[in-house]
């Protein structure tokens, strides 16, 4: 076990340091002198030097790698353009919303897309299992950014049971919540489908089905909990579409989170505070999927002793 | 049954992007006195909040979501199985090399990473396009890296070998024919993701540039307006979802007809 994790996290480790180098280098992308951008055409020659000495762009581009790798293990994300406040206190205040948002979103998530996909995979073929399958299909096609305009307009302005946004009240996570989630729900069933579908054709479910034991147990005590393994591991995966949806879901509904705060600082051109969002937002997929992995061959000693992949 | 209707929808889609070029349309003509006017008699889908007709619009914002995921799905699928056939073919110190490439351009989830290259790139349709193709090579260079590595030791390939045939003649003649059938599958959804990417781009602020027409930008312009004019919100949405839940529906049935094809195969193989 301890093998396997410590394979996983080298791996890991060297993805997280591929992910800072890209993110280190998106700045460099930007068309023409990133100076002249960020002070505009007007600003005299001095200033502008100043700020590039002070960016450290005067220095060759593996000196300023090296730079910003240091600063980064010591946490400093450098200091907004704008607020001139430490990017690392910015994502700090933004992250609780965030995190409340994507964990409402997994709850929501989680309520519909297990009991839809366990239903429709013991009706299979019946009319609950092509209503499941619709709403799946349905589900993945409605992208969040008219999902959520559409949920405001009959919830919140016909109907007026939720604030159309901010984050004031308790209801208002409600319609943010579901937009992002929907997406997620909608690929889950399915997974939750056909991992059941494959569970109950299995020599075991015969056997507990010929023992007599009641249906109810023979779902949840001894398909489901197979059944959810290969579903916690896609989970992970899939948390990462959650996190990039969060970006757009947060700008319909004005949610104050790290999503909001990447658009508001690509329309400022607020570039250190991109690259941290980017960066925050990419690191914690890793951790998830690193985490999630563990977890798994945790529970399943087949995948610990099978060596990784 | 089940294939027509998503076909045909799509058929529509590509016939009204290419209807762009053809009619008389002024889709960024202000009218004031039409402002935030409901579909009606004069105009089908109504009118913006800057009086332009948003049926001409729509059009226009067809073609720019057809030309977005013709060419980000053309160039990523392109590009991806290149790096992928060559990368697997290959094998040794190149092939572990990409896969941690592949690996790093995955740790991006979804499309963050092309939201923030759009950002720094700017806004414009060709960046647009750049944006999504530098995170889309991805899927199909593992897709076809995973082929292939199951493809090469057939006795097909030996043979080709055997006979001295260049890697190149191999690997386009040889196993690229045989790759194509998860490949178009790959690409079918594909689209789905670039029309819904493309879009949500454009709703950010981060795709073509104003006053050109995306679906994603007329969204994010009506929901401004939602409670007086909701068609802004509704005719470009019902579009998008259109065309996505078409793509999805034939990529499923391709998918399984893909699937027991294989399996037949497999069978005769045994």
């Amino acid at each position: 076990m301890l093998k396997f994790i410590t394979h996983r996290m080298a791996g890991a480790l060297l993805v997280v340091f591929g992910v800072v180098s890209i993110v280190f280098l998106l700045i460099h992308l930007i068309p023409g002198d990133p100076v002249e951008i960020m002070l505009g055409e007007a600003a005299s020659v001095t200033d502008r030097e100043a700020l590039r000495v002070s960016l450290g762009l005067d220095q060759p581009l593996a000196h300023q790698f090296m730079a910003y790798l240091k600063a980064l293990l010591k946490l400093d994300l450098g200091s907004s353009f704008h607020s001139h406040r430490p990017v690392v206190e910015l994502l700090l205040e933004r992250l609780p919303a965030t995190l409340v948002l994507a964990g409402m979103s997994l709850l929501i998530t989680l309520l519909i897309a297990v009991p839809l996909g366990i239903v429709a995979a013991i009706r299979r073929n019946s009319l609950w299992d092509s209503g499941a399958m619709s709403f799946s299909m349905l589900g993945v096609s409605v992208p969040n950014f008219w999902l959520g305009p559409l949920l405001i307009l009959v919830f919140s302005l016909w109907l007026g049971w939720f604030p159309v946004s901010g984050r004031e009240s308790f209801g208002a996570v409600v319609l943010p919540a579901i937009t992002l989630g929907t997406g997620l729900a909608a690929v889950l069933s399915r997974m939750v489908r056909s991992s059941m579908l494959e569970v109950l054709g299995e020599d075991y479910m015969r056997t507990a089905r010929a023992k007599g034991l009641v249906p109810s147990r023979i779902i949840f005590h001894h398909a489901l909990r197979n059944a959810l393994l290969p579903v916690i591991t896609l989970l992970g995966l899939q948390l990462g579409a959650l996190l990039a949806g969060a970006v757009i879901t947060e700008t319909v509904f004005s949610w104050p989170g790290i999503g909001l705060l990447t658009i508001e600082a690509i329309q400022s051109r607020d570039y250190p505070v991109v690259q941290a969002c980017v960066l925050l937002i990419s690191v914690s997929y890793v951790l998830i999927n690193l985490l999630t992995d563990i977890a798994y061959a945790w529970i399943d000693p087949r995948i610990r002793l099978g060596g990784g992949h | 049954m089940r294939v027509w209707i998503p076909g045909s929808i799509l058929g529509a889609w590509a016939l009204l992007a290419m209807s762009v070029y053809l009619l008389p349309l002024s889709p960024n003509l202000i009218q004031l006195e039409h402002i935030l006017v409901p579909p009606g008699e004069d105009a089908l889908l109504g009118y913006d909040d800057l009086g332009r007709d948003i049926g001409e619009r729509l059009l226009v914002g067809a073609r720019t979501s057809f030309l977005v995921s013709f060419w980000v799905v053309g160039l990523s699928a392109l590009i991806g199985t290149l790096i992928g056939t060559v990368s697997a073919y290959q094998g040794g110190v190149l092939d572990r090399a990409i896969v941690q490439v592949i690996d790093i351009f995955l740790a991006f989830p979804g499309i963050l990473l092309a939201i923030a290259l759009a950002g720094l790139l700017g806004p414009g349709i060709e960046n647009v396009v750049m944006a999504l193709a530098a995170v889309g090579w991805v899927g199909y260079a593992r897709l076809s890296r995973a082929q292939v590595l199951s493809l090469k030791h057939r006795e097909h390939v030996r043979a080709a070998e055997a006979l001295g045939s260049r890697r190149l003649r191999i690997m386009t003649r040889h196993l690229l024919p045989l790759m194509m059938a998860p490949l178009i599958v790959e690409a079918t959804f594909g689209v789905a993701a670039v029309v819904i990417a493309e879009a949500g781009l454009s709703f950010l602020g981060l795709g073509v540039q104003p006053p050109d027409a995306s679906w994603g930008a007329m969204i994010r312009d009506g929901t401004r307006y939602m409670l007086v004019a909701p068609h802004m919100v509704l005719a470009p949405g019902i579009a998008i979802f259109a065309v996505v839940l078409s793509v999805n529906l034939l990529g499923d049935r391709l998918r399984d007809t893909m699937d027991k094809r294989l399996a037949t195969a497999a069978r005769k193989d045994q």
